[in-house]
């Protein structure tokens, strides 16, 4: 459960999730990134830090830089989704199927 | 956090003041009045959610607009004891149309007094969304894979606030 609120809160910064989104459409080095966005190299490379420790984004090394792509272990965060998405059923169908049976005719 | 659940599976109940009958009936039939409405994959809002009550019929989304996706096939239809469905929305937020890579999900119903029920959900099978995942990462669009799935991961607690 960490590492949800770790991804949650890793995706909460814009400049964050536009680099997660741009990573997410292809695999991208830094420099093809940082001219995707207004910050400089070193702020997307602090980013990147923090989508990596958050096991959204994996670094691929090729040549002198690195690759970055979504972190295919996605079992984890499907799992978690899925969690949250029975948890949030099951109450809000709780709510229904208690309601007095006149009012749900 | 029960840990012996296996990571290849989602485990949830909730215990209501219904009788049997009537817990599975307000499931199957107004199950889209309590699902949460972020799990949507229209690209417009969701008119209504149909849910077929037959083996071979399908749980389908229905759009302002007239479009229709159908996200869950029908397995089993036992009431009012169990319903076996498939869960046909892969890793990447789109349709699944490969029945081998989809994961299923059954909802148990037990009567634990004449008006009290217990009903269990197990999402099963989750690695089998795992398959191809490297293979079909690369070809994911922009908006229509992670981000967006998990945008609606973390709308659920914005919303919270």
């Amino acid at each position: 459960m960490t590492v949800d609120s770790a991804q949650l809160a890793a995706l909460g910064d814009p400049t964050r999730r536009v680099i997660f989104e741009l990573i997410a459409a292809r695999p991208r080095s830094v420099a093809e990134l940082t001219r995707e966005v207004t910050v400089s190299q070193s702020a997307v490379s602090q980013h990147l830090k923090v989508l990596r420790e958050s096991h959204l984004v994996r670094a691929e090394p090729k040549g002198a830089s690195n690759v970055y792509h979504i972190d295919p272990a996605g079992l984890g965060q499907m799992r978690a989704w899925l969690d949250r998405f029975w948890s949030k059923t099951l109450s809000a169908y709780k709510v229904a199927v208690e309601q007095p049976p006149e009012e749900s005719q | 956090m029960n840990t012996r659940i296996p990571v290849t599976s989602v485990k949830q109940s909730v215990v209501v003041e219904a009788p049997i009958e009537r817990a599975f009936r307000v499931f199957t039939e107004e199950f889209g009045s309590f699902k949460p409405p972020e799990h949507n994959l229209l690209a417009v809002p969701i008119a209504e959610t149909v849910f077929e009550r037959r083996v071979g019929g399908t749980l389908y989304d229905r759009g302002t607009d007239g479009s229709e996706c159908r996200w869950a096939r029908v397995l089993a239809y036992e009431p009012p004891n169990r319903v076996l469905l498939s869960w046909d929305i892969s890793p990447q937020w789109q349709i699944e149309t490969d029945p081998g890579k989809t994961s299923e999900w059954e909802v148990r119903f037990t009567a634990e007094t004449a008006h009290r029920t217990r009903v269990e959900i197990e999402h099963r099978n989750l690695e089998r969304h795992g398959q191809g995942w490297e293979s079909e990462r690369d070809g994911v669009g922009g908006d229509r894979g992670w981000p967006l799935y998990l945008q609606r991961y973390a709308d659920l607690f914005v919303h919270k606030g």
